[in-house]
């Protein structure tokens, strides 16, 4: 036999970890390269979802005994319950506050991108 | 009193996993502070089925692997547009409608939406939800209406 099941486990981690890794690597290049703020809220939703569940699965795939695979379930959980929250908070206090979102606006099924107001409130 | 029961098991439960102990020292210190924390919670007057939804049941459970499949496809459509550009998003705000009638029904409905990666809710206004999406498809997707059902169906009442 030339595999165990802990070089498997290993393996499959691995690949757990690369994929999270990747993930979390295009949530923060799709922080710089979104337009405007609501944009990259969208950006920061996949480095706290499914990177961070894909890294938490590789780490529970190495755990070495059920107390730590439980601990990282439950950050898994959490995490989960947490993000909308936070990204729900900095959403509503964004809008009102008064940033207005850049949104496209359908024109004759031509696509505008239209800027609007609040150009100001985005520096501050 | 069922949802203190739940607070008291869950506690419990959370102390057991977190610290591993279990010399009587420990499990009696242990047990002071899950009373210690129950009183407190009774004072806040926190205690109830917001903070304990023991009425979802094990319908949750189905839920949340539902809500998982959603997330890892929402996901893979804002990881391709991040590499494509700019070019490939069309940001839209809209305002849709919930049917829940509880607020516990609300928030898991704004939460579910704010979760997956594309739609965050911005605004929850009675039974309105503004929703700022990062392309047209996910506004047609949400007015399919199918996870407005799914939590309809959690709650088992709209």
């Amino acid at each position: 036999m030339t595999f165990d099941t802990i070089t498997i486990f290993s393996f499959i981690s691995a690949i757990f970890l690369l994929i999270g890794s990747f993930l979390c690597i295009s949530g923060g290049v799709g922080i710089l390269r979104f337009p405007d703020f609501y944009t990259r809220m969208h950006a920061v939703g996949v480095t706290d979802t499914l990177a961070a569940a894909m890294i938490l699965i590789g780490l529970i795939l190495q755990s070495p005994n059920s107390l730590v695979l439980i601990k990282l379930l439950i950050i898994l959980v959490v995490t989960l319950f947490i993000n909308p929250t936070a990204s729900h908070a900095l959403a509503k206090t964004a809008i009102h506050n008064g940033l207005m979102p850049m949104v496209i606006k359908h024109d004759h099924d031509k696509m505008i991108i239209a800027k609007k107001e609040g150009k100001s409130s985005n520096r501050s | 009193m069922r949802h203190t029961l739940s607070l008291f098991l869950t506690l419990t439960a959370f102390w057991g996993l977190m610290s591993g102990h279990n010399s009587i020292l420990m499990l009696l210190l242990g047990a002071v502070s899950i009373t210690c924390v129950l009183y407190i919670a009774h004072r806040m007057d926190v205690v109830d089925h917001e903070s304990q939804p023991i009425h979802l049941s094990l319908k949750i459970f189905g839920y949340f692997l539902w809500l998982f499949k959603e997330l890892v496809i929402a996901n893979m459509a804002v990881v391709k547009s991040i590499w494509l550009g700019n070019a490939s998003i069309s940001p839209v705000l809209v305002t849709i409608k919930s049917s829940q009638v509880t607020d516990v029904g609300k928030v898991i409905y704004a939460n579910s939406i704010t979760m997956t990666p594309g739609t965050v809710t911005v605004d929850l206004v009675g039974d309105r939800l503004t929703v700022h999406a990062l392309f047209q498809h996910n506004v047609e997707v949400l007015n399919t209406g199918e996870m407005d059902r799914r939590v309809c169906h959690l709650e088992s009442k709209c």
